[in-house]
């Protein structure tokens, strides 16, 4: 008997000690050992092929906080670089959840992310709680519209438990289905008392179907709801309005023009990494769709 | 070479392949109208418990452990069909011989499916799958096959040369066996074959040895040509050409119900025997189906005492059967199934047929089932080591039909922008990963590889309220001054920025025109500033807020 390290493609960076019986083969430390000591004085005639495996296992042992550590997650691009800066981009396989009240950039954020996603080939699914994506902006953000698959929740009932009830069981589904590299979940319009309401079981439940797969989950909503389940929170402030008003500004409103918004994003929580993140922030615009 | 499939017994073996659990039991099918019904053919069990074809319905009601079918002529079509897609799945050559019996030709197929005995084994297997339990017979020429495949059962391969001595021990019955008749052929038939059969019987000829042996001259003499075609067939030596059918590419199968379905779980039950059936058959002719229609004949009104799932079978009357078919609904129930790619998985299309019908109720008890398949070849794709992952085909479908059975068929898919400049200017369409998109992303592909730094800046986004929020504007010195929805609350506030409006209409000489003032405006609300598009109504004069920038 001896001991034999083996990692596999799942888990690379954790090596497992297991015991085998075909030590010659996977075992270079038979080989060392028994070149180090003559095999006279250690291995008894009646078993020649045996030797100190003690020191040989002890050897080949890692230690416990190496085999805590998990892969880490794939990142992909949110397709705007100082948000790719600051958060490293979206995790595979893991929750993001993106918060903010109205105006604040979520959406743009969202649309951003499935751009990007749809752009390298990947199928995307929308779960929209409160049918609020407008298809003019989906085309403007540059998504491929055929590998987007936007589902409207909330037929023939305005009640928000009804539409959660209907999102939560299509992410559900979806997630069973598979093959989508991006599924985000429009959480932005339902009133934060009615989402909160979503059982933490139930993020726990998505993260863990997530977890094996290329998936990115991706949740917009006002505040966050899904605790440490998700990896990576995005928390967006309120609109500043640098617009001088109206009342002071000589400009007549028919020659005023909405060309940007200004977005600031603040980085709250990340599991990417083992220490805790420092919570960063930054500033990008956006540019509304005719602005060239 | 020649290979015959020959399924004994036909109208047992078709009903026995609607209803698989009959096949253990003693059957027994009549034909004809009430009272004259005549049990027509009956199976191994049935004829051992003393039932033979001839006896009235009535007499055989007698024997308790018999179970009566009608005769179905629709079975006996879709269970021919069958018949002939197995052969066709083997050999494009091949004869429709009989209703029970097809003949193919085995010319150069032994590099394709090995030697004779294996392809005899493979086409006996098959029949199997297809529901059908014949025998199967290889010969040199096509006659020599059918009368080893009506004389024998399971699995025959006769060597060139030694026909005669293999088919010898066969009784000359087998030479006029066409059980597959109908009532009226028969009868014609049946004259001129006793007669012969007498002839023989008197001169000591019981076998095809003995008829094979007879002189040609003294046989040509007392029985004709006929005489002479019949002891050619004997001996094996009679050649002729084959004349090949074309099988057509329909794929139906059917199933008429002794009593009314009304729940969907026994609907199922048949619905997936149907497929297995169709699928089977589609799978030996190498094809898949990208349309399912189901057509469901359904009772025009309900009887206070029609007999339940769960009666006996075996108690019920035909004279009931009879009454319920005059009343069938003049207007079939029809459901079609498309499918964005070929596909050819039963258990999917069993699911999806059910919560297709689960959203589309039939409405009134079913009685007979229709079930056919588009055709289609099958789907080739080229799977890519660095291809992103994409959702398969089957999965993801039946993934959509659940999804819609949640949120409702029209609010579930991809979207299709529509060359207008009205609000909401877009529609659903079915989405699909498959081949199709392949084609119009390949484009993207190429550019994405060219170019894979490619960034583009963030487009502001709107999220729209479904339907727009109806809002109280005040306007102080005819500009907005402030804006208020009493449906949410948090819409509503003096109007801190503005720019408008920007006015816009179309569809004029249509009935649903429309022209409209567009506003861009910032409000304070509890939460902070928020961006919202403010829309008059020109024609209506109504205001609403038409969305937030997001």
């Amino acid at each position: 008997m001896s001991s034999a390290v083996l990692s596999t493609s799942a888990a690379q960076s954790r090596p497992f000690v297991f015991q085998t019986e075909n030590e010659a083969e996977v075992c270079p430390q038979i080989e060392l050992f028994s070149e180090a000591r003559p095999l006279q004085r250690v291995v008894p005639t009646t078993f020649p092929g045996a030797f100190n495996f003690k020191d040989a296992k002890l050897a080949s042992v890692t230690s416990a906080s190496r085999l805590a550590v998990r892969p880490a997650p794939e990142m992909v691009s949110t397709g705007i670089a100082v948000m790719d800066a600051l958060t490293g981009g979206l995790p595979r396989g893991c929750l993001t959840e993106i918060c903010g009240p109205a105006s604040s950039g979520r959406s743009t954020l969202m649309l951003s992310a499935l751009s990007a996603a749809t752009r390298r080939g990947e199928y995307c699914a929308v779960v929209d709680a409160s049918d609020s994506l407008d298809p003019p902006s989906l085309a403007a953000a540059g998504i491929e519209l055929d590998r987007l698959l936007w589902v409207r929740c909330g037929e023939n009932s305005r009640e928000a438990e009804h539409r959660l009830e209907q999102l939560l069981r299509t992410t559900d589904l979806l997630l069973e289905s598979g093959g989508f590299g991006m599924i985000a979940l429009d959480l932005g319009d339902v009133p934060p008392q009615a989402a909160r309401r979503i059982p933490l079981a139930t993020w726990f439940r998505f993260r863990r179907a997530v977890e094996p797969t290329p998936t990115v989950l991706l949740a917009v909503e006002r505040q966050s709801i899904a605790g440490s389940c998700s990896s990576l929170l995005i928390k967006l402030a309120s609109l500043k309005l640098n617009a001088p008003e109206n009342k002071a500004s000589p400009t007549p409103t028919h020659a005023q023009l909405l060309t940007e918004v200004e977005i600031t994003a603040e980085l709250v929580r990340s599991r990417m990494d083992r220490k805790p993140v420092r919570s960063a922030e930054i500033t990008f615009t956006s540019k509304t769709a005719w602005a060239g | 070479m020649f290979a015959c499939i020959f399924v004994p017994n036909f109208p047992v073996a078709a009903v026995a392949r609607a209803e698989p659990e009959l096949r253990a039991l003693a059957l027994a099918i009549f034909e004809g109208k009430p009272p004259m019904e005549k049990v027509f053919a009956v199976n191994e069990g049935a004829n051992r418990a003393g039932i033979t074809p001839g006896m009235t319905k009535a007499q055989a009601e007698l024997c308790s452990e018999l179970t009566l079918r009608p005769r179905s002529l629709l079975q006996e079509s879709v269970a021919h069909a069958a018949l002939l897609d197995c052969a066709q799945s083997f050999s494009p050559c091949v004869e429709d011989a009989a209703a029970d019996t097809v003949i193919l030709d085995l010319a150069g197929m032994e590099s394709l499916f090995g030697s004779l005995p294996e392809i005899a084994r493979s086409l006996f297997r098959r029949a199997a799958e297809l529901g059908l339990d014949g025998s199967v017979a290889v010969a040199s020429n096509p006659d020599a096959a059918v009368l080893a495949a009506r004389g024998f059962s399971g699995v025959t391969v006769i060597s060139p040369g030694k026909e005669g001595e293999s088919l010898g021990s066969l009784p000359v019955e087998v030479l006029f066996t066409n059980p597959c008749a109908s009532v009226q052929k028969e009868n014609d038939q049946k004259k001129e074959s006793a007669s012969l059969l007498e002839t023989l019987d008197r001169w000591g000829v019981r076998n095809l040895q003995a008829l094979a042996a007879l002189p040609e001259i003294a046989l040509s003499e007392r029985l004709g040509q006929e005489g002479l075609r019949l002891q050619q067939l004997a001996r094996g030596a009679a050649s002729r050409t084959l004349v090949p059918v074309e099988a057509p590419a329909v794929f139906e199968e059917a199933v008429e119900l002794e009593y009314p379905i009304v729940l969907l779980e026994p609907l199922a039950f048949l619905l997936n025997r149907l497929l297995e059936q169709i699928c089977a058959r589609l799978a030996s002719r190498a094809l898949n189906t990208q349309e399912l229609r189901l057509t469901l004949e359904l009772e025009s009104f309900s009887f206070s005492n029609q007999p339940s799932a769960s009666n006996n079978p075996q108690s019920f009357r035909q004279s009931e059967i009879e009454n319920w078919k005059s009343k069938i609904c003049p207007i079939p129930f029809h459901r079609t199934l498309t499918l964005p790619l070929p596909m050819l998985d039963p258990k999917l299309f069993l699911k999806l047929l059910q919560l297709d019908l689960n959203a589309h109720p039939p409405g009134a008890p079913i009685l007979k089932i229709h079930l056919a398949a588009e055709p289609a070849r099958p789907r080739s794709a080229q799977g890519g080591l660095f291809l992103p992952p994409s959702p398969e085909p089957e999965k993801l479908e039946l993934t959509l039909a659940r999804i819609a059975a949640l949120v409702g068929e029209s609010r579930v898919g991809s979207l299709d922008l529509l060359d207008t400049h009205r609000d909401e200017g877009f529609r659903m369409r079915r989405f699909a990963s498959g081949t199709a998109q392949e084609k119009h992303s390949q484009k993207n592909q190429s550019r994405q590889i060219s170019e894979p730094a490619e960034e583009k800046s963030a487009i502001a986004a709107l999220r729209r309220f479904r339907p727009p929020l109806r809002a109280t504007v005040t306007l102080e010195n005819g500009e907005l001054a402030r804006v208020v929805c009493s449906k949410k609350k948090e819409v509503q506030g003096s109007v801190l920025w503005k720019a408008g409006p920007w006015r816009s209409s179309g569809d004029w000489w249509d009935r649903e025109a429309w022209s409209r003032d567009e506003w861009d405006i910032a409000l304070q609300n509890a939460e902070g500033i928020a961006l919202y598009r403010l829309v008059h109504d020109l024609l209506g004069g109504n205001w609403f807020v038409e969305g937030t920038y997001d």
